[in-house]
C-alpha cells in the first residue's frame, strides 16, 4: 500500500462522510466541486502518480478510478435523495384544504315543464313518432268544427276560450295540430305519427289548480292498420316509461267528441301503489291521459277515408304530469318563474 | 248522478257489493266517483219514543224527556230541539254512539239534569242541510208512528243504501236517469231490466174542457204535453219517497214536486208541475220571452227576460222559463187542488244558453240541454199523474193536451264483423259481437258478416258504426283487448329546429341562466316594449283580467316581471331566458298574427356570487354580449354579428344597447335595460337580449369544411395606440384588417385604457396582432413590413398615436 493509495483511502473516507452529511443540494454540489474539480485533493493526489515507479502507476491508477467511481455513484446516491427530500417537502408546503369550497361555477336549470315535454318527446321519438308544433292562434275551424266539435256544443262556448274574434281564437288544446297534419299529410308516404306539445289557453282565473295558460301535448297515430290494440301497447309503454315499469295501467270508456271508441287511461298511483292517499283521492288510480281511436268526422273533415285509414289519438297535460310526479301542488308555479323553485328541478 | 244501490236492485238482478257494482261500471262505461253509505261510522243510533216532556228547571228552552229506547226502563235525555213533544218517534243516539263527524255520545248531565244519550236532528247523523226536509231543517226528526222503539233508525232514512256517484259524460245523458242505470247495468251483467207497469186510471172529465195549450215554433219544444189532476191534497210524500230523493242530494217539498223529481230521476224526463188556479187562463202557450218581459222565478229573484228565452205563458205574460226554472206565480202551494203536469222536450241549445245567462243550471235543464229519451215523454207523465193522483188522493183528467209530439223510433246501424275487429285488433266471431247486442238489448240482424243493429230510442248518443264498436269493446272489456306495438317502422328524427333549440338550452343553462316560462298574456303596455320591429297588438275579445290581456311582442316584459318576482322575495342575483313565441301584425287591421320564435335572456345583481377565493363580480354589458356571442356560435352563420350602438329602444339604456346585425339585417339587440324601467319594476340594474331565431335560422350558415393546420409558426406583433375616445374597436378592427396583408390570421385586443399618463378625451388601445403563412415560414422581414403599414394606416385613419 503507497502512501499514495492511503491518501485516496482518506480522501474517499472524509468525502463519503462528508456527503452523507450534506443538507442540501447545493452543499453536495459544493462537495462535489471540492472533492472532484480540477483544483480538488483527488486531481492535487493524482499530480503525484508522476513520482510514483512505473510498474506501481497501473495499481495505484486503477485503485484512483475506484475511489472516483465510488466517489462518483455516492454523490448521485446523495443527489437523488436530496432531491426526493426537497420535492417532498415542496408538496407538503403545498398541501391544501381539500375541503375548501370549489370556485363556484354557474349553471342553469332547465324548467320541469320543458323537461316533462322533452322526456316524453324521447319516448315518442323512439317508437318513430314526429314532434310537430303549431300556431297558438288558431283559427275556429281547426279548434273545433274540423275535430268533431260542432257550432252549439258546450266546448265551444264564449266562457271557456278566449276569443280574438269569431273565427280566430287561442288554442284551448293541441288537437289542431292533430287535424292540420292530417290534412297535410300524404299517406303514400306511409302513416302518420305526430306528437305535438305546446302552450295552451282556457279562460280560467288563476288559482291553486287553475291556469290561464299551461302545456298539453296530443299525438295522434294513423295509417291503415292502426287498431285499439296499438293504442294500448303505444300509450302503456309510454306511461310506463315515464311514471315506472311496475306502475298497472287501465283502460276504460271515456267520451271526447274527436274519438270513438274513447279511452281514459289511469296509472296505479305511484303514491300509495293503489291503496289509496291523497294523491289519489283514496281511489289507487290516477287518470293521465284521454284517448281514442279517432273519429270518422274528424278523418273526413281531413279529406282521409275512414274507410281506408284510421288510428288513434291522445292527449295529456303536461303541467299535470310534473304536479302529480314532483307533487307540485300550485300550477302558478310554474309560470312565475321563482329561481328557488325553478333550481329544484336540475335533474330529469 | 246519485244512483240509490237499493232503487237499482228493484230495476235489476245485483249479487256483487256496491263496490265492486261500482267498479264494474267504471270499467264498462261510466265512472263511478266514489261510493257513500250513509251510514257508515254511525253507532247505536235507535228509533226511540218520547214518553214525556217536562221543562227543565234551570233553563229556558231545555227540556228533560222520559224516552223508551226498548230497554226495560225507559231513559232521559235533555233535549233543546224546539219541536220535542210527547208521543213522538224520534231518533236516539245512545250513551256510547257515534254520530256524524265522528262524535261520539257519553252520558252526562245538562244544567243539573242527567242525560243518557241525545236525541238528534238530520244533520247530526249526517243529513246535509240541502236535502233536509224544510219542516225538519232546525229541529229533531220526527219518525213515523210505526217505527219499531229500540230497532236501528237507518232503514227508516233509506241510511242502509249505498250511493253511487257516478259522472255522466256528455254524450251519455241517458245514464241521468235510474232507468238508463239499470239498462246499462244490466248490459254489463248480461242481466235484464223489470220495470213496474203503471196503471194510470182516468177520470170521466176531458181535459181538454178545462185547458189548451199551443207551441209557437215546434223547433222550440217538438214534444209539448199537459195533463191536469183535480181535488189534489198537497202533503208531504211518504218516507218511501222522500228516501229515495234525499239519497239522491234532492229536498223532499210536497207530494207534488217530490213526484215530478222522482221521475226525473227514474226516466231522465224533467217534469214541470203548475196550480191550474193560479195560471190565470185556460190557455197556456210556448213561445219566445218578449224583449223587456220579465217573470219572477221561483227563488224569488225577478229576471229580465230576452227573446232568445223559451217561456211557457198563460197567453198573457210568463209562468216559467221553460226547462229551466218555474215561476213564483204559479208554483204549487199547500193550498193548491188542481195541477197541471207538464213532459216536454225543449231545444237544447237554448236551455243551454238560457240557463247560463242567468246562471240557473238546474236538473232539469242540465239533462234538455243532454237530451232525453224520446220514447218515455209520455210514460213519464202518465207515471206521474198517476203517483200523484194516489198519493194526493186526485182524480187524472181524461186525456192529455199535446200541441206538439214527437215518434220515437229506433236507429238503424250497420256494422261488419271485420271492421269491428279491424278497428280493435281483436278477432272476434260474429256470434260473440251479436251476444253485445243482446245484452244492451239492440235487436240485430245479420247477414253474411255485416249486422244491423236497431238502436232503441232511449240510447240517442250511437248513430254510426264507431258508435257500436265502442258498444263492442267496453261491454267485451277494455282490459280483454290485446295490446301491441304498432308495426309499422318510421323514423323518429327532431327536425334541425328543433335540435337547435335544444342546444341553444343547453349553452345558455351551461353559462349559468335559468329557463323560464312567462305568460304569453300580458297588459298592452308591456307587450309593446322590447319589440325588434313595429308590430300591431293583438288583443283577446273578452279577457278575465287586466294582466291579461294582449298577446306579447317581445319576451323581456315577461322575464323583468320574473325578476320583479324574484326581487320581491329577496332573489336578487337571477340569470334567466326563455325560448318561446312572440305575436306580430303588420297592421291593425289583420286578425291573426304572425307568431315568430324569440329567444331572450335578463340578468340582474351579481353574476358570480362573492365566495372565499373571489369577489363578487356583477353582470355587466359585456357579460352579456359574450352570452350573446355564444348563443350565435351555435348557429354557425357565415356572416359574423355585428354590433350597432343604438338609441332607437324606449325602454333601453341609451348609451349601453346595441342592436344586432347579420348580412345588415337586424335579428336582435343586446344591453342593459333604462333605469327608468328598472325603477318601475322595482329591480336593479337588469342586462337583456333578445334575438328573432325564426329570422336567424333563415341566414347563410358557414360551411364546414377541414383546414390542414399550419406547420409554421405564428408571429405575433402587439401593438398600443391612442386614440380620441369616440374612435370604436370595432372602427379599429376595420382598419387592421383592410391593412393587415395576406399572413394576418387574428386581431386581439387585449387592453384598453385612459386616465393617468393618456390626456382627457383619449384612450389607450392595445391589440395582438397574430401572422402565419400556411405554405411557409414567415421572416423578420415580412412581418415588420405587414404591421408597418398597419400602424401607418392606423395613425393615418384615427390619427392614433403609436405609444
Amino acid at each position: 500500500m503507497t502512501s499514495l493509495q492511503d491518501k485516496l483511502l482518506a480522501l474517499k473516507q472524509q468525502g463519503i462522510k462528508d456527503i452523507e452529511k450534506s443538507a442540501d443540494l447545493k452543499e453536495l454540489n459544493d462537495i462535489r466541486v471540492h472533492l472532484l474539480g480540477k483544483k480538488g485533493p483527488m486531481t492535487e493526489i493524482l499530480h503525484g502518480m508522476r513520482d510514483l515507479a512505473k510498474e506501481e502507476r497501473p495499481a495505484v491508477g486503477s485503485f484512483a478510478n475506484k475511489v472516483r467511481d465510488n466517489l462518483t455513484e455516492t454523490l448521485e446516491q446523495r443527489k437523488q435523495e436530496l432531491e426526493a427530500a426537497k420535492i417532498e417537502h415542496q408538496l407538503a408546503q403545498e398541501a391544501l384544504d381539500v375541503t375548501l369550497p370549489g370556485t363556484p361555477v354557474r349553471s342553469g336549470a332547465h324548467h320541469v315543464i320543458m323537461q316533462i315535454t322533452e322526456t316524453l318527446e324521447a319516448i315518442f321519438l323512439g317508437m318513430g313518432f314526429q314532434v310537430v308544433s303549431g300556431y297558438e292562434v288558431e283559427e275556429e275551424k281547426y279548434n273545433f268544427e274540423k275535430l268533431n266539435i260542432p257550432k252549439n256544443h258546450p266546448a265551444r262556448d264564449m266562457q271557456d276560450t278566449f276569443y280574438i274574434n269569431n273565427d280566430i281564437l287561442m288554442r284551448t288544446h293541441m288537437s289542431p295540430d292533430e287535424a292540420r297534419e292530417l290534412e297535410k299529410h300524404d299517406f303514400s308516404q306511409g302513416p302518420l305519427k305526430m306528437i305535438s306539445p305546446g302552450r295552451v289557453y282556457r279562460r280560467d282565473t288563476d288559482d291553486a289548480t287553475h291556469s290561464h295558460q299551461f302545456f298539453q301535448m296530443e299525438g295522434q297515430y294513423i295509417g291503415k292498420h292502426v287498431t285499439m290494440a296499438d293504442l294500448k301497447g303505444t300509450l302503456t309503454f309510454a306511461m310506463r316509461k315515464l311514471f315506472g315499469a311496475d306502475r298497472e295501467i287501465r283502460f276504460r270508456p271515456s267520451y271526447f267528441p274527436f274519438t270513438e271508441p274513447s279511452v281514459e287511461v289511469d296509472i296505479s298511483c305511484f303514491n300509495c301503489d293503489g291503496s289509496g292517499c291523497e294523491v289519489c283521492k283514496q281511489s289507487g288510480w290516477i287518470e293521465v291521459l284521454g284517448a281514442g281511436m279517432t273519429h270518422p268526422n274528424v278523418l273526413k273533415a281531413a279529406g282521409v277515408d275512414p274507410d281506408v285509414y284510421g288510428g288513434f289519438a291522445f292527449g295529456l297535460g303536461i303541467d299535470r304530469f310534473a304536479m302529480l310526479k314532483y307533487g307540485i301542488n300550485d300550477i302558478r308555479q310554474f309560470y312565475q318563474n321563482d329561481v328557488r323553485f325553478l333550481r329544484q328541478f336540475k335533474q330529469a | 248522478m246519485k244512483v240509490s244501490y237499493n232503487w237499482l236492485k228493484k230495476y235489476v238482478e245485483l249479487t256483487d257489493t256496491p263496490e265492486a257494482l261500482a267498479n264494474k261500471i267504471t270499467l264498462t262505461g261510466l265512472e263511478v266517483d266514489n261510493v257513500r253509505h250513509p251510514a257508515a261510522g254511525l253507532k247505536k243510533i235507535v228509533v226511540g219514543w218520547v214518553k214525556s216532556v217536562r221543562e227543565h228547571p234551570n233553563s229556558d228552552h231545555l227540556n228533560i224527556c222520559q224516552v223508551d229506547v226498548g230497554e226495560e226502563a225507559p231513559i232521559q235525555i235533555v233535549c233543546g230541539a224546539p219541536n220535542i213533544a210527547a208521543g213522538q218517534k224520534v231518533i236516539v243516539a245512545l250513551s256510547g254512539a257515534r254520530i256524524a263527524d265522528n262524535v261520539k255520545i257519553k252520558k252526562g248531565k245538562l244544567r243539573g239534569a242527567v242525560s243518557n244519550g241525545m236525541i238528534c236532528a238530520l244533520q247530526e247523523i249526517g243529513f246535509s242541510d240541502a236535502v233536509t226536509p224544510q219542516a225538519y231543517a232546525d229541529g229533531i226528526y220526527v219518525l213515523p208512528a210505526d217505527a219499531k222503539v229500540g230497532a236501528p233508525v237507518y232503514s227508516y232514512l233509506g241510511m242502509d243504501d249505498a250511493i253511487l256517484d257516478i259522472e255522466i259524460t256528455p254524450n251519455r245523458a241517458d245514464a241521468l236517469s235510474m232507468r238508463g242505470v239499470a239498462y246499462e247495468v244490466a248490459a254489463e251483467y248480461g242481466e235484464s231490466v223489470h220495470f213496474p207497469e203503471i196503471s194510470l186510471q182516468e177520470a170521466d172529465k176531458n181535459v181538454a174542457d178545462v185547458l189548451s195549450a199551443k207551441v209557437t215554433d215546434e223547433q222550440d219544444a217538438p214534444s209539448y204535453n199537459l195533463r191536469v189532476l183535480e181535488n189534489v191534497a198537497v202533503k208531504p210524500s211518504p218516507l218511501w219517497l222522500q228516501r229515495r230523493l234525499w239519497n239522491a242530494g234532492i229536498r223532499p217539498i210536497n207530494n207534488v214536486v217530490d213526484v215530478t223529481n222522482l221521475l226525473m230521476l227514474d226516466y231522465g224526463q224533467p217534469l214541470h208541475a203548475f196550480d191550474y188556479a193560479k195560471i190565470g187562463g185556460h190557455t197556456i202557450e210556448v213561445r219566445r220571452a218578449e224583449k223587456d218581459e220579465t217573470l219572477t222565478t221561483l227563488d224569488g229573484k225577478v229576471r229580465q227576460l230576452t227573446p232568445e228565452d223559451i217561456v211557457i205563458s198563460n197567453g198573457e205574460k210568463a209562468l216559467n222559463l221553460a226547462g229551466v226554472m218555474g215561476g213564483l206565480d204559479s208554483e204549487i202551494t199547500a193550498k193548491t187542488t188542481t195541477v197541471v203536469l207538464e213532459a216536454a222536450i225543449f231545444d237544447a241549445a237554448h236551455i243551454r244558453k238560457t240557463a247560463q245567462r242567468y246562471n240557473l243550471r238546474s236538473e232539469a235543464s242540465s239533462r234538455f240541454e243532454k237530451g232525453v229519451n224520446r220514447a218515455t215523454v209520455i210514460t213519464a207523465l202518465d207515471h206521474a199523474a198517476s203517483l200523484i193522483a194516489e198519493l194526493g188522493q186526485g182524480s187524472v183528467l181524461k186525456g192529455r193536451v199535446a200541441p206538439t209530439s214527437v215518434t220515437p223510433t229506433p236507429v238503424k246501424v250497420q256494422l261488419t264483423t271485420e271492421k269491428t275487429n279491424q278497428v280493435l285488433g281483436t278477432n272476434l266471431t260474429s256470434a260473440e259481437i251479436k251476444q253485445t247486442f243482446q245484452q244492451l238489448g239492440f235487436a240485430t240482424t245479420e247477414k253474411a258478416g255485416t249486422f244491423t243493429v236497431s238502436v232503441p230510442p232511449r240510447r240517442w248518443d250511437i248513430h254510426i258504426a264507431a258508435d257500436l264498436i265502442e258498444e263492442v269493446a267496453r261491454i267485451y272489456g277494455y282490459e280483454h283487448l290485446p295490446a301491441t306495438l304498432p308495426a309499422s317502422a318510421t323514423p323518429g328524427v327532431l327536425t334541425a329546429k328543433q335540435q337547435l333549440q335544444r342546444r341553444l338550452a343547453a349553452t345558455l343553462e351551461a353559462n349559468g341562466l335559468d329557463q323560464a316560462l312567462s305568460y304569453a298574456l300580458t297588459t298592452p303596455e308591456k307587450a309593446s316594449a322590447f319589440q325588434l320591429g313595429d308590430s300591431y297588438p293583438t288583443k283577446v275579445s273578452w279577457p278575465l283580467s287586466v294582466d291579461h290581456t294582449t298577446l306579447r311582442m317581445n319576451l323581456i316584459s315577461g322575464l323583468l316581471d320574473d325578476l320583479a318576482y324574484n326581487t320581491a322575495r329577496k332573489q336578487t342575483n337571477v340569470a334567466l331566458y326563455e325560448q318561446g313565441k312572440v305575436f306580430l301584425k303588420a297592421d291593425a287591421k289583420t286578425a291573426r298574427p304572425k307568431e315568430a320564435a324569440y329567444l331572450a335572456g335578463a340578468m340582474t345583481g351579481d353574476w358570480q356570487a362573492a365566495a372565499w377565493n373571489q369577489e363578487a363580480i356583477p353582470v355587466d354589458f359585456y357579460r352579456i354580449k359574450g352570452l350573446v356571442a355564444a348563443v350565435l356560435a351555435d348557429f354557425n352563420l357565415a356572416e359574423a354579428p355585428e354590433y350597432l350602438a343604438t338609441t332607437r329602444h324606449q325602454e333601453m339604456h341609451p348609451g349601453r344597447t346595441a342592436d344586432i346585425l347579420i348580412d345588415n339585417q337586424i335579428i336582435g339587440f343586446v344591453g342593459q335595460i333604462h333605469p327608468r324601467v328598472a325603477k318601475q319594476a322595482h329591480i336593479a340594474a337588469t342586462y337583456v337580449f333578445q334575438l328573432d331565431l325564426d329570422h336567424l335560422a333563415t341566414l347563410a350558415k358557414k360551411k364546414v369544411q377541414y383546414q390542414p393546420v399550419s406547420r409554421y409558426p405564428a408571429v405575433t406583433r402587439d401593438v398600443a395606440l391612442v386614440v380620441d375616445q369616440s374612435v370604436t374597436n370595432a372602427a379599429l378592427k376595420v382598419t387592421i384588417n383592410a391593412h393587415g396583408g395576406a399572413y394576418l390570421t387574428s386581431v386581439a385586443l387585449f387592453d384598453v385604457y385612459a386616465g393617468r399618463h393618456i390626456e382627457n378625451g383619449r384612450k389607450s388601445m392595445a391589440y395582438t396582432l397574430t401572422y402565419q403563412n400556411p405554405q411557409a415560414t414567415l421572416t423578420d422581414d415580412q412581418v415588420n413590413q405587414a404591421f408597418a403599414k398597419v400602424v401607418a394606416a392606423l395613425q393615418d385613419e384615427h390619427g392614433a398615436k403609436i405609444r
